[in-house]
């Protein structure tokens, strides 16, 4: 058979026709399992910084024998990724997610995993679990938990005679005295510490974002006052900005840009190969009689998507790898990065975190730890941000803008709670 | 038989003709009049975190969102920068165009060099500019060279008084888009005849500044047009340069929020609020379509040159 010219080209603009629309959203990460029997599942994560990671959950996902699970490793905005995918069907069948967000339970984005814990609820951080909490049931297995605590150099302090921080006015007061032309007194983030705060101070002061009862929780003038005092720091021109790296990444501390630095417990094997002893954690001083020293807690969580076809399998995996298997849970929190284990049992007995600063930073993340509520919104979470930034960078005033906060907090609690 | 063979040729044409333009009719559809479509009808309806909503809002996303600070804020950012870039983009692209135009030699050469830039991603360009050239730290290129005057690091991307950021971001979008727009200039240059040129020369129009005003400047009017046009709708697009400089993994500042970043936190963000999303995409579309067709209307876009 001859093929004429025109049949040709007819031939290849239909196939790339075809081709383009079979392209579209044909990737779900749930072919090319292995020869298991049982369902494929598809298992999403973001992309951790940290080398080994990758193929550490892919040999636990190999070892798992009731499913073929493949593991997608996903770089770039993973929340978007996972919020996009979940509104369709070529999304993961189970996931880890930075929440479950109020509005992706509301939104039956998520399944109940509540059975999964049985037995071992007690054994998780309450802290962390708590944001994992709505309605009586559970949405999420805390995975790893992160915190974030206050790096200083000893030596720094030491030369220029001042005591590690206890409160905010001493942190105010000790970051001027760090500052000269060549270090800065404390680093809170390229943004002065309106990003990464967050409601820190607030819980510093004794408050909180949202109270128990589902009322604002910083309708108080204590808010202003401590919210105050961080404009103070940069007035003072005691912060240091505009450094190439952020707050996550410790190198502005450990390049002697800052004396103090607000960041993770990421950053403590970095820190501590650059500087050997010479610092020490804190966490954020206490503002007020009635403040306490706060430390923000977070867990990324394994969750169940209910548009899979397969939940059943994908609960059944994440109760084998989340509850189950402590060997694989102790590796994956503390052989690639630093992490402290969601499980207390396990945070107890792993050496790395018995001594030093790391022993410190798993104290007051039992101490002094608060987890973002669940209740606090993305709308919420917004509206204070911005306060937050024209507070601290514009001199906005502290009572005013957060009274707008108030209100904007309201509002976005009563449309929750109406649901 | 004639007939027959006629209605055949023109059947196969149709088919020759969806063969070839179908695939595209089909991607725009897909790809753009459904969302579109999609889009206008979310805005009408409360759907956080789905696109499938059932609770009908009416207006509510529309008049929540003009009330809303943040999104109003973003529109009077794109005022500020649009007041920035477009003047700077229009007067620099002319500059270059005239400088190359000049050119006897090497005209090639200069106009790839002033046009390269285009090539740049907008991402890259500006990782570059926040880290590299404008760092709040001293070693950042431009604090190194204030600090060879005497001048206080400054730190450009975090203060808001005096507010140093613009600079980063105007400067930036120069950069990347001076080039293309004195191509269109060069373009329209070289569309000048020679003649009117010869003619100012006879009347004893003196070269250089008149010359430029009474001919140069009033032949390039439909270019200076599209130009302006351009320029407007793009920096009402802006996105990739605010948000890869201002933005960090918690979040972005309330100041320089374009309404292109303001919807990608409200839609696409952790907030997933897809009904005000559209919403706000439904009333950028329309600001952009009134302004543009007022600019068009207003500078005579499209209208046969008289006589």
């Amino acid at each position: 058979m001859t093929i004429s010219r025109r049949g040709l080209l007819a031939t290849g603009a239909a196939s790339s026709a075809l081709g383009l629309l079979s392209a579209c959203g044909s990737n779900t990460g749930r072919d090319g399992g292995g020869s298991k029997g049982g369902p494929k599942l598809s298992q999403w994560y973001h992309q951790y910084g940290e080398q080994g990671t990758e193929q550490a959950v892919k040999k636990y996902a190999a070892a798992y024998g009731k499913a073929s699970v493949s593991v997608q490793w996903r770089p770039g905005n993973y929340d978007q990724q996972t919020a996009a995918a979940l509104l369709t069907d070529s999304g993961p069948d189970v996931f880890e997610v930075n929440g479950p967000s109020l509005d992706m339970i509301q939104g039956k984005q998520v399944a109940d995993v509540t059975d999964l814990l049985k037995g071992v609820e007690d054994d998780f951080n309450q802290a962390v679990l708590a944001p994992k909490r709505y309605d009586g049931k559970i949405w999420g297995i805390p995975q790893v938990i992160d915190m974030q605590m206050l790096f200083y150099r000893k030596s720094l302090l030491d030369d220029a005679g001042v005591k590690p921080p206890a409160t905010l006015d001493e942190l105010v007061d000790a970051a001027g005295k760090l500052t000269n032309s060549k270090v800065k007194g404390l680093f809170l983030g390229n943004d002065a510490g309106a990003g990464v705060l967050g409601g820190t101070p607030l819980y510093a002061a004794g408050l909180e974002l949202v109270t128990e009862d589902g009322a604002v929780g910083f309708d108080d003038p204590a808010a202003a006052r401590a919210l105050g005092k961080i404009r103070r720091l940069y007035t003072d021109k005691s912060l240091l900005l505009g450094a190439p790296a952020d707050w996550s990444d410790p190198s502005a501390f450990t390049q002697g840009l800052t004396a103090m630095q607000w960041s993770g417990l990421w950053a403590l094997p970095a820190v501590q190969k650059a500087l050997g002893d010479d610092f020490g954690v804190l966490p954020f001083p206490k503002d007020g009689a009635r403040g306490k020293p706060s430390v923000p807690v977070g867990a990324y969580a394994a969750a169940v998507s209910t548009r899979s076809k397969h939940q059943q399998a994908g609960k059944d995996y994440l109760k084998w790898l989340w509850v189950d298997r402590t060997d694989y849970q102790e590796d994956f929190a503390l052989k690639y990065g630093f992490h402290i284990p969601a499980r207390i049992s396990l945070a107890k007995k792993a050496a790395a975190l018995r001594e030093g600063a790391a022993a410190d930073a798993v104290r007051y993340t039992t101490d002094h730890g608060f987890a973002q509520p669940l209740l606090w919104t993305p709308a919420a979470q917004t509206a204070y941000q911005d306060a937050l930034n024209r507070i601290i960078k514009s001199g906005a005033n502290p009572d005013t803008e957060l009274r707008k906060v108030v209100r904007k907090v309201s509002a976005e609690l009563d449309r929750v709670k109406k649901k | 038989m004639t007939r027959t063979a006629g209605r055949l040729r023109e059947r196969n044409r149709a088919l020759w003709f969806w063969v070839f333009v179908g695939p595209s009719v089909l991607g725009l559809l897909v790809f753009t009049y459904v969302p579109l479509g999609w889009s206008v009808w979310l805005s009408f309806f409360d759907a956080h975190n789905t696109v499938t909503p059932d609770t009908f809002v009416g207006l509510d996303n529309y008049t929540a969102l003009l009330k809303d600070d943040a999104f109003t804020s973003s529109l009077w950012t794109f005022c500020v920068f649009t007041l920035f870039i477009v003047p700077a983009t229009y007067a620099a692209s002319l500059a270059l165009a005239l400088m190359v135009n000049r050119l006897r030699r090497a005209q090639a050469f200069f106009r790839s060099v002033f046009f390269l830039p285009a090539a740049c991603s907008y991402v890259v360009a500006a990782l570059i500019w926040k880290m590299s050239i404008f760092n709040g730290v001293r070693f950042g290129l431009a604090n190194t060279l204030l600090g060879y005057v005497g001048v206080d690091q400054v730190a450009w991307l975090s203060t808001t008084d005096p507010p140093w950021y613009w600079l980063v971001i105007v400067t930036v979008r120069l950069w990347l888009q001076a080039g293309f727009y004195m191509i269109l200039f060069l373009a329209g240059l070289q569309r000048i005849s020679p003649t009117l040129y010869e003619a100012a020369a006879v009347d004893g129009a003196r070269p250089g500044w008149q010359v430029f005003r009474h001919i140069t400047f009033p032949q390039l009017r439909a270019t200076s047009v599209a130009v302006v046009l351009l320029l407007v709708i793009n920096a009402f697009q802006a996105f990739d340069e605010f948000y890869n400089l201002l933005s960090d993994a918690r979040g972005y500042p309330p100041y320089a929020r374009p309404p292109l970043v303001y919807l990608y936190y409200t839609a696409l963000g952790q907030g997933q609020n897809l009904g005000l999303g559209s919403a706000g995409a439904v009333l950028l579309a329309l600001i952009i379509a009134v302004v543009t067709v007022g600019q068009a209307r207003w500078f005579g876009l499209g209208r046969k040159e008289a006589g």
